[in-house]
């Protein structure tokens, strides 16, 4: 775990000699625990030192890449065990499997499908992150053309699945500059698969199902051989067992700074489930209890959709709301004479009223505010989600030339803003709406419809 | 072989356990947890959530077509719903007080006696009446449904904090639960605990509906509020440690992802699917994060998310 500016100070000089640029060794020290500086900075530290603060400071869960450019997947560096306590930093891996056995026109379409798949949620395109090649023909010369044919159609990040050693060899030697994750070191085949991975320079994943201890020893042996970037799959593969292991996994690394397991963990879980639907419940599960790279065994957009949704939501950073982009948003099919209410950009205030508006039957018209990403009462306490910003919004977005009428609805909880509003916009009606969403059905019911 | 000691919690805390039913009716057993969901490694998870199938008084004819065709005729009698309810699996029956609402018909106390009594008698599992949401008309129909089940322990919600006091009196009277509702926030959570004990309630007889977010509407906020309940729970904060019911099925099936069947992107994949695994992984989320209730609409959501707890408690 990281350490305190107290702690990294007594691996200093203790000179003061300015030369880091910091007046005393103590500023420095805590400059550096804060992160803000390299060590390097110090010209006299010791190399002793040195290997002690870098060991220290080594984060819990090894941070691995697989792929190469743009869309490389980054996972591990997580540093809690729940995401209130801080945040998730890198989302899961969505992989796609396909098999070497499958025809090669199916696969040239599902690779074409995956990799341009995409879906809009609240202003940001999401996506999946690669394909897992399983080399099911135990044909060496199939899994190397498969893995050729699918790399020739996609710069999605790949895990070559084979325990065929030369295959393995010879696929790398086609795809190793895009760092494909090799699947996987087994008991029997780790110091050759370690060669490989050290040849080739790509990551390894490490399987083996039989305890916690056995996988720590065989990642024990990969990284003595030289291996530095490591996932971990501990063959966890139904619902409890994936819950149990992971948790156990996500601790030991975080809580005991277990070296030999702090890496990112590959599961599958199309191979603990009966149905797409279990699969998809399942890999749910991974997304929020602990998994960095997630095989799916099935592509379907009706499943894919609801898993980007859920990763997006788990991996929000509680300390920063979703903040809606601020504009006018059509709910329903709304016309020109459809209501128009008024809110803030904070997510969940934004998708409270959307939704009762939607379920209410009435297409409408939500014009949304920016407010920093806070909800009504404490934007409006904040100072803001005033009158001002309001007027400001609707001339900003030319609301007028989108509606007919000259009505705004007021979320209840800010009718003190009704009179300064009149003021800022004098041509316009302000209705105060009600104070909960749950209540606006019923109010447009009444006030509008009536 | 390096050595792998598994770092485990040493909790002081445990959930309430809440009984439902009893009294010639079935009886259930939520909550009791010494540790965090399914983490039986750690600590004892005596009883494992259950599933209860909302069912309502008044025909939803606004309801998806895929729940529409997955019921079938027994929309339309709340009994024969409920008992249906039971043939798929379900532990508990909630049944919405929906035409209540004033928008919906504006029932009142008759009909609310009238119907919880029809699935009183048409089910012998334990029962959950849920009030419109609209506070006068809630403490209405619910004080006249605890009285037509009393001694049943039936569940009541919901309780707010401005109509605490009627629902607590109303629980302690004849010996009901009561659910305590408060938006996704932890101190009000707990606050309107704190109230319900101080005016009688006894913490066994307790509820807790921390608000459900759907996925994709603010179910981060419902999973990491639950979490911190539970943990809390598990630090020795009794009034934090009651068991959790989440309306998991209406708060999925009303939105755009399950209710419009046409004019979406084809990256949004099928509707009927669609619509299903929202509800799953909304619930699956919430269990994961310490629901001891989900309130589920569809049979199939049903019958996956029943599989997928006994895979969970089995392990």
């Amino acid at each position: 775990m990281a350490l305190t500016g107290i702690e990294i100070y007594k691996f200093l000089p203790k000179t003061n000699c300015k030369e880091c640029g910091f007046p005393t060794c103590l500023a420095f020290a805590m400059k550096l625990a804060a992160k803000g500086v390299e060590l390097s900075l110090c010209p006299y530290v010791s190399d002793e030192a040195k290997e002690a603060l870098e060991t220290a400071s080594r984060p819990p869960i090894r941070l691995i890449t697989i792929g190469s450019g743009e869309r490389k997947i980054e996972v591990g560096n997580e540093v809690v065990m729940f995401r209130h306590e801080k945040t998730f930093y890198h989302p899961p891996g969505f992989v796609v499997r396909l098999k070497d056995t499958d025809p090669a026109d199916e696969i040239a379409k599902l690779v074409d499908e995956v990799t341009s798949y995409s879906v809009e949620r609240v202003g940001m395109e999401l996506s999946l992150d690669g394909f897992a090649i399983e080399n099911d023909s135990k044909n060496g010369g199939g899994f190397v053309k498969c893995v050729e044919l699918v790399k020739s159609k996609t710069d999605l990040p790949l895990i070559l699945m084979s325990s065929d050693l030369p295959a393995m060899d010879q696929a790398l030697e086609k795809v190793a500059s895009s760092k494909p994750l090799i699947y996987a070191a087994t008991k029997e085949n780790c110091d050759q698969m370690a060669e490989l991975a050290k040849k080739h320079q790509c990551p390894l994943a490490v399987y083996e199902p039989e305890s916690l201890s056995e996988l720590a020893g065989l990642v024990e042996q990969v990284t003595g051989a030289g291996v530095e970037d490591v996932v971990l799959d501990p063959g966890a593969r139904d619902f409890g067992q994936s819950l149990t292991t992971l948790t156990q996994l996500r601790r030991l690394a975080l809580k005991k700074s277990f070296r030999l397991l702090g890496y990112p963990i590959i599961t599958f879980p199309g191979e603990g489930a009966t149905s797409v639907e279990e699969e998809a419940l399942l890999a749910g599960q991974q997304v929020a209890k602990y998994a960095g790279i997630i095989v799916l065994d099935r592509f379907s957009p009706t499943v894919s959709y609801p898993l980007l949704t859920l990763r997006l939501n788990i991996y929000t950073d509680p300390q920063k709301p979703i903040q809606m982009a601020p504009g006018i948003y059509e709910i329903g099919s709304s016309k020109p004479d459809s209501p128009l209410c008024v809110t803030t950009n904070f997510s969940l205030t934004y998708f409270s009223i959307a939704g009762e508006l939607e379920s209410s039957g009435f297409p409408s018209w939500l014009l949304v505010c920016d407010t920093e990403g806070l909800s009504v009462l404490t934007a409006w306490a904040a100072g803001k989600f005033d009158a001002e910003r309001i007027a400001k919004t609707v001339k900003e977005f030319n609301v007028a030339e989108r509606i007919s009428h000259r009505s705004v609805i007021l979320p209840g909880h800010v009718a003190v803003l009704r009179g300064e509003l009149e003021e800022e916009l004098p041509d316009w009606k302000i209705m105060v709406g009600p104070r909960e969403a749950v209540d606006v059905g019923g109010f447009l019911k009444q006030q509008w419809a009536g | 072989m390096p050595a792998v000691e598994v770092p485990t919690e040493k909790w002081t805390g445990r959930v309430h356990e809440v009984r439902l039913g009893g009294n010639g009716r079935k009886s259930v057993v939520v909550g009791g947890e010494a540790t965090l969901p399914f983490l039986q490694f750690e600590g004892s998870f005596p009883n494992k959530p259950l599933i209860a199938i909302e069912v309502q008084d008044c025909e939803p004819k606004d309801w998806s077509p895929h729940l529409i065709a997955a019921w079938g005729d027994v929309l339309s009698d709340p009994g024969a719903w409920a008992k249906k309810a039971v043939e798929l699996g379900a532990d508990i029956i909630a049944l919405r007080l929906r035409s209540a609402h004033p928008e919906e018909g504006d029932t009142g106390a008759d009909e609310a006696k009238r119907n919880t009594d029809k699935v009183l008698s048409a089910v012998d599992i334990p029962v959950i009446i849920l009030g419109p949401e609209v506070a006068e008309k809630d403490n209405e129909v619910l004080v006249a449904a605890s009285d037509v089940a009393r001694g049943q322990r039936i569940a009541l919600g919901n309780c707010l904090e401005k109509n605490h006091r009627t629902i607590a009196a109303t629980c302690i009277a004849d010996g009901h639960v009561a659910i305590a509702k408060t938006p996704i926030e932890i101190n009000l959570a707990k606050q309107l605990n704190i109230l319900l004990c101080d005016v009688g309630l006894s913490p066994d007889a307790i509820l807790m509906d921390p608000t459900t977010g759907a996925l994709g509407y603010g179910i981060e906020y419902t999973y990491s509020v639950m979490e911190r309940l539970r943990l809390a729970a598990l630090g020795g904060d009794a009034m934090t440690a009651m068991p959790m019911i989440c309306t998991v099925g209406e708060e999925s099936w009303r939105q755009k992802e399950s209710k419009f069947a046409e004019g979406l992107p084809a990256s949004w994949g099928e509707h009927e699917e669609r619509s299903l695994i929202w509800e799953e992984v909304t619930a699956s989320i919430l269990l994961n994060s310490g629901a001891d209730i989900v309130v589920l609409r569809h049979p199939k959501t049903v019958a996956l998310v029943k599989a997928a707890i006994d895979k969970l408690v089995s392990a």
